[in-house]
């Protein structure tokens, strides 16, 4: 399939800048980022929630086929929980290059601080990168050993992922299943409880009004549920037969998307309208700069009208009885959720904490006005074509269809 | 059956001795472990009104510390107060408040930044910090800095660049901390003594409030009723920043 190709061509010279990039990053100008010290999180930081988000989603979504047993969209299970996998490693990636000693890491786990929320999404979410892998490889575990039989690249990667597995018997399989449905049920509540988590770190400082708000973690998992199923419906479109294939299952989830989407604008005018109408002046600040600041367009075009306007209208008219339609507007919301990412951190950060604070002295790292520099730049779209080449290496290598009966040998 | 040189009445005595001792013991032990050890409580009273804006604060603590382009422990800011008909700027220079109630130390994902107990100063374990700046975001007051490791042009033809910080004398090494952590004002605590105090005679001081020239910023122990700072505090109306906010800053201000 042509897009696939694509998929490949563009996922690997994507990784040549990528590559160039880090390097740069950690051994020629670690200082060539345009972050400061008023604000200190910025594209990475949005992007590492984007992600972050779409792992939740796509995990949360597919908890409908392994824990609540819907069979309907059994076909996308697999592919999303492999989607769940692959963007939080990318998560992982962006905020890797983003913090400042990487190589400490490890000091969340040693040196324990139960009272931050960054510490507990940390924890949480490397319990769910574990509870993610470990139930994929239940999921795939009979197909890798039918694979491991063809001979080749394929045949061996599938007999390495097997782990020395050799049993395709049905008992087998509805053991492994039943591990599936035990491990997706504990991950329902780890899902919600690490990316509720994500929102709670923004929502408990008090420090900034935009953020400081009960509302917030709802928001995340409502958004995080939204954009992951609509990237759910762009790689199964994409992916396995296509969308001819998934047709029906591609117009049910184009309805969940529109739920979850009105959904998340009802929160948002929510917690938008309460915050303007208490009046912070931090919180107005920030509003203004989502709506009329120097990106308003940020907000305009890409959060509301490629990541709202068009996809509620594909959705929510007879276009959506037309599966291209519905994947045209869960690409739409995927590319319009970068939008809502950025407006949730930068505004947030801008305004001045101590009046004049950004007057006096005159430093770029002291500026309230922040726009990504262009190492930023390509590290974000070398992170995104790093997904580009794992969704590309997932599906060539990995059985991302159902159960394959003993006899089958790969396409 | 032999009789013992101890008897059993005995035996329980001391036995009941030793508990008893070491109960006692034990209860100074945790009395010692979990008593306020606190023995200063350092802040500052700023007097907006002998404030001339001259900045020879930010300076000083920039030669003191050796900080970075970027990385400012006080800056001074020049806005007319809110509601000020004539439009005059306030001149406020702003360190870190030492919060007795800090928020930028609970969301530490590492427990690197913490309130000393002995003087309520509160300081970055650079060697621990992985630099997520998550407390820049959380304190109110931006007294928090990153040090993304730019450097002056010209400073290394000046000489040595080691800064005298927690009397850790570190060199400035690409990709080594404290590049790559977040930083903060910390009252120059490497001019203290080792009973943990400063002294003004000695010029053993916070460089800032030594070196301003109108006297407008005061440093001294919030706790010793004899101290300049109490004084004021005592018998003047002074006022804290985002006061809204609890966290109860050591750094008080006169308008």
């Amino acid at each position: 399939m042509t897009l696939k190709r694509a998929f490949w061509v563009v996922g690997i010279l994507g990784l040549i800048p990528f590559l160039w990039a880090v390097y740069v990053r950690f051994f020629v100008h670690p200082d060539a980022s345009n972050l400061g010290s008023v604000v200190p999180w910025g594209l990475h930081v949005a992007q590492y929630i984007y992600f972050v988000g779409l792992s939740a989603g796509s995990f949360l979504l597919s908890s409908l086929v392994y824990v609540f047993g819907m069979k309907r969209f059994e076909p996308i299970g697999r592919l999303a929980v492999f989607t769940a996998i692959v963007t939080l490693l990318l998560a992982l990636l962006t905020i890797g290059l983003d913090i400042g000693h990487i190589d400490r890491f490890w000091h969340v786990f040693v040196f324990v601080n139960p009272t931050s929320p960054m510490a507990w999404m940390i924890w949480l979410y490397t319990l769910y990168l574990v509870l993610l892998i470990a139930e994929f490889w239940f999921l795939m575990r009979s197909d890798l050993v039918i694979a491991g039989r063809v001979p080749g690249m394929r045949g061996w990667v599938s007999r390495v992922l097997s782990i020395g597995s050799r049993d395709t018997s049905e008992g087998r399989i509805t053991r492994d299943m039943r591990w599936v449905r035990i491990l997706a049920t504990i991950g329902v509540p780890l899902a919600v409880m690490f990316h509720g988590g994500v929102g709670a770190l923004f929502g408990v400082l008090a420090s900034r009004p935009f953020w400081n708000s009960g509302m917030f973690p709802i928001i995340f998992l409502v958004s995080a549920l939204a954009s992951g199923g609509a990237l759910l419906v762009v790689a199964s479109a994409i992916f396995q037969q296509g969308w001819k294939a998934h047709r029906a299952m591609i117009l049910d989830l184009g309805k969940i998307v529109l739920g979850l989407l009105l959904l998340d604008i009802l929160f948002q005018i929510s917690e938008a309208l309460i915050g303007l109408y208490g009046s912070d002046p931090g919180f107005v600040a920030s509003f203004e700069l989502v709506v009329a600041g120097p990106y308003w367009y940020v907000f305009w075009f890409l959060q509301i009208g490629v990541g709202f306007v068009v996809p509620v209208i594909l959705l929510a008219t007879p276009f959506r009885r037309d599966p291209r339609a519905v994947i045209l507007a869960c690409g739409a919301v995927v590319i319009g959720f970068v939008g809502v990412r950025l407006n949730i951190v930068i505004p947030g950060l801008s305004p001045e904490e101590i009046r004049g604070i950004t007057q006096s002295v005159t430093d770029p790292r002291m500026a309230s006005s922040y726009f990504p520099s262009a190492w930023e730049w390509i590290l974000s779209f070398g992170i995104g074509a790093v997904g580009l080449v794992l969704f590309a290496l997932g599906d060539y290598f990995l059985p991302m269809t159902r159960h394959l009966p003993p006899t089958a040998t790969q396409d | 059956m032999a009789t013992s040189p101890v008897s059993r009445r005995d035996l329980f005595k001391r036995a009941g001795a030793g508990a008893v001792v070491g109960a006692a013991i034990a209860h100074t032990a945790v009395a010692e472990a979990t008593a306020p050890v606190r023995k200063h409580h350092w802040g500052m009273v700023i007097d907006t009104r002998r404030c001339v804006g001259c900045e020879a604060c930010v300076i000083a603590c920039k030669i003191e510390n050796k900080t970075p382009p970027g990385v400012f422990y006080t800056v001074v800011t020049k806005e007319p107060l809110a509601g000020s008909t004539t439009g005059k700027p306030v001149f406020m220079t702003k360190p870190c408040f030492h919060c007795e109630n800090p928020p930028c130390i609970p969301v530490c994902p590492v427990n690197a930044t913490y309130k000393r107990k002995t003087d309520g100063i509160v300081v970055v374990d650079y060697d621990r910090c992985i630099g997520c700046r998550y407390c820049l975001a959380a304190c109110p007051y931006g007294a928090r800095y990153a040090d993304f490791g730019d450097e002056y042009d010209l400073l290394p033809m000046a000489g040595e660049n080691v800064s005298p910080e927690y009397k850790q004398y570190r060199e400035r090494v690409p990709g080594q901390s404290p590049i790559g952590n977040a930083r903060k004002c910390q009252f120059c605590m490497h001019l203290q003594d080792e009973q943990g105090t400063y002294d003004r005679e000695a010029g053993r001081w916070p460089a800032c409030a030594k070196t301003c020239p109108g006297h407008a910023i005061i440093f001294g122990d919030l706790d010793d009723p004899e101290s300049e700072v109490a004084t004021i505090l005592r018998e003047h109306n002074a006022v804290r920043v985002k006061e809204e906010l609890g966290t109860e800053p050591s750094v008080y201000y006169l308008l």
